[in-house]
């Protein structure tokens, strides 16, 4: 494909995310419009908005080559996004936290979860752990787009960097949240057809329907490099040798940490607040679940075919040729699919990196301008001045974090931001639906501690980040503070989310009761 | 089964075609339903919330 029709292609994309931005910015009156949508959401705007929101380029490049590398054990990754993240939240914390939201008149998150328990000191610790956690994430997102960019367009990184961050805070501090669900329904539109494409061009390239691709691929089993086999990988089409390493890994990091945490993501339970009722609910349930079938089904399931691609073309596994996890799908594509898939495969990454980071920046623009800058002053809560530069100094933020990462960290910094938003708020926002009893200072109790273990875990236990951040090795003298198995291995979420949940219980039972503000049935 | 041999993956791929059928009937079975807008305030919401602000300003 030349440059000009690829040219043509995105600038054609680009007019329609324009398009988009500007009738969000014009239906942008109040505050609530900017943060809520004015609640009046269209269903399918909603369910593909979530969808899309969830699924950024992190599930795809990152997740996806981890798939290459340790095959389809993550398709319980699939089942828990669908069911947990879907099924389970739209059904049983969806409603009631539309209901709730509409009568507590909350905005944000933390705001939902402080004025459940009329405590303003929950929302302003909500907001700010948000605004200090989510960067992460975003940096991570906005490192997998900038980097297609850089390959497709061969440009250099950090100019790619920059526009992309242009574009994104363009329609994300004009359009508030409308802006961002308009724009996520056209990516998500976009990356739920790519999908299908891709499914049939790759069995199409290697010559194999399903059935035979997988039979191929456990018999390839044998060409897993040792380094892997000692972790536990036992082949593409087997889960790892439980209790390896890998095993530890893939199920308490990416699949329980991801999957469970997705019902705590502040970008995502604002959403479900965003609707006029809960017919709009139902019928995200069906269309939200497709999505995120399809999508992560598909990529998770190539992503453990390329092996053979690559093994029919270089006489290697992918991650023999390509040393970097991160760097398996994008080579997967440009090798692997026509040109001119490649340039639409790329506006699916564009696609899927901008409908998250945009809700991820309006979600920490949010969190610091409403939840804690407006709450501290004790100003009215209809400033959309403060929210908007909120989010112009989140992005700086992000921006200036991806700097600081270094390869191979997309799906890790997802699980960890994943993991800390369930051990932090999931106890609290489960009992501000469904516990009358809980307390407000039990709430915070149990935000604190789920988050205070959460960082404990990652500085002290957790080698991947212990042993990055180096705090361990300078006090202790090693990289971790335990070596008998699993604690090396063992995600956070397993040990914080489990004692937040008993401090929410044990503090609530021990407090006198207070006057319920929650609707709870 | 499809040329997988371990369970543990089939399964997983088993329950993602369930859940997307599971889905799929909730959503056309409750395509029309929910609709009323329940969020509006009723009479006894708003003695609730009234009564709420009382105390909150009372407390300050």
């Amino acid at each position: 494909m030349n440059t000009f029709t690829l040219g043509l292609i995105v600038l054609i994309y680009l007019l329609s995310l324009t398009y988009l931005g500007i009738k969000g910015y014009r239906q942008t009156k109040t505050s609530s419009d900017y943060l809520l949508a004015g609640r009046q959401i269209h269903p399918f705007v909603m369910a593909v908005s979530y969808g899309a929101t969830f699924i950024s380029s992190s599930a795809i490049i990152g997740f996806g080559g981890i798939a290459a590398n340790f095959g389809m054990g993550l398709i319980w990754l699939t089942f828990l996004n669908m069911f947990v993240g879907v099924v389970i939240a739209f059904i049983f914390f969806g409603r009631k936290t539309r209901e709730m939201g509409h009568k507590l008149d909350a905005h944000t998150f933390p705001e939902f979860i402080g004025k459940s328990f009329n405590s303003k000191s929950i929302q302003i610790f909500a907001g700010a752990l948000i605004f200090v956690s989510m960067p992460l994430y975003a940096a991570v997102v906005l490192k997998g787009g900038a980097v297609f960019i850089e390959k497709i367009f061969e440009i250099d990184y950090n100019i790619a960097l920059f526009v992309f961050t242009l574009i994104i805070a363009a329609y994300v501090v004009a359009g508030g949240i409308k802006g961002v669900m308009y724009t996520d329904a056209l990516q998500g539109s976009i990356m739920f057809i790519s999908m299908f494409f891709l499914l049939f061009w790759t069995y199409k390239t290697i010559g194999m329907n399903f059935s035979e691709a997988n039979r191929n691929l456990t018999e390839m089993a044998q060409l897993v490099p040792e380094k892997l086999q000692s972790m536990g990988h036992l082949g593409w089409t087997s889960m790892p040798a439980f209790g390896s390493s890998w095993w530890y890994t893939l199920v308490t990091s990416l699949i329980m940490g991801v999957g469970i945490g997705v019902l705590a993501q502040p970008q995502l339970v604002v959403r479900f607040m965003t609707v006029r009722s809960n017919k709009e609910l139902n019928r995200a349930v069906l269309i939200g679940t497709v999505f995120i079938a399809v999508t992560t089904g598909i990529i998770y399931t190539v992503g453990a075919v390329s092996n053979i691609f690559f093994m029919q073309t270089e006489g290697k596994i992918a991650i023999e040729v390509l040393k970097d996890v991160d760097k398996i799908i994008p080579e997967f594509i440009k090798l692997a699919m026509p040109s001119w898939f490649a340039a639409v495969f790329m506006l699916t990454i564009l696609s899927a990196s901008m409908s998250t980071l945009s809700s991820q920046f309006h979600a920490m623009g949010s969190s610091i301008g409403r939840d804690v800058v407006s709450t501290l002053m004790k100003r009215p809560h209809n400033n959309t001045l403060i929210t908007r530069l909120g989010v112009v100094v989140s992005i700086i933020v992000s921006y200036i974090i991806c700097y600081t990462l270094s390869m191979g960290v997309i799906a890790r910094g997802t699980a960890i931001f994943f993991g800390i938003c369930a051990a932090s708020f999931l106890p609290a926002y489960f009992c501000a639906i469904y516990w009358k009893r809980a307390t407000r200072k039990a709430a915070f109790a149990s935000m604190v501690s789920g988050f205070g273990i959460s960082l404990l875990m990652l500085l002290f236990t957790h080698q991947k980040e212990s042993a990055a951040l180096g705090i361990s090795q300078a006090i202790f003298g090693k990289p971790a503070l335990f070596d008998q198995m699993p604690w090396p291995v063992l995600d956070p979420i397993m040990i914080a989310l489990p004692i937040s949940i008993v401090v929410i219980v044990a503090v609530s039972l021990l407090t006198p009761k207070q006057k319920a503000v929650t609707v709870a049935a | 089964m499809f040329g997988i041999s371990d369970p543990g993956i089939y399964l997983a791929y088993l329950l993602v075609f369930l859940c997307v059928i599971f889905a799929v009937v909730y959503g056309i079975v409750n395509w029309n339903k929910g609709g009323t807008d329940n969020t509006l305030p009723l009479e006894e919401d708003i003695k609730w919330e009234e009564e709420e602000l009382k105390i909150k300003e009372d407390e300050a």
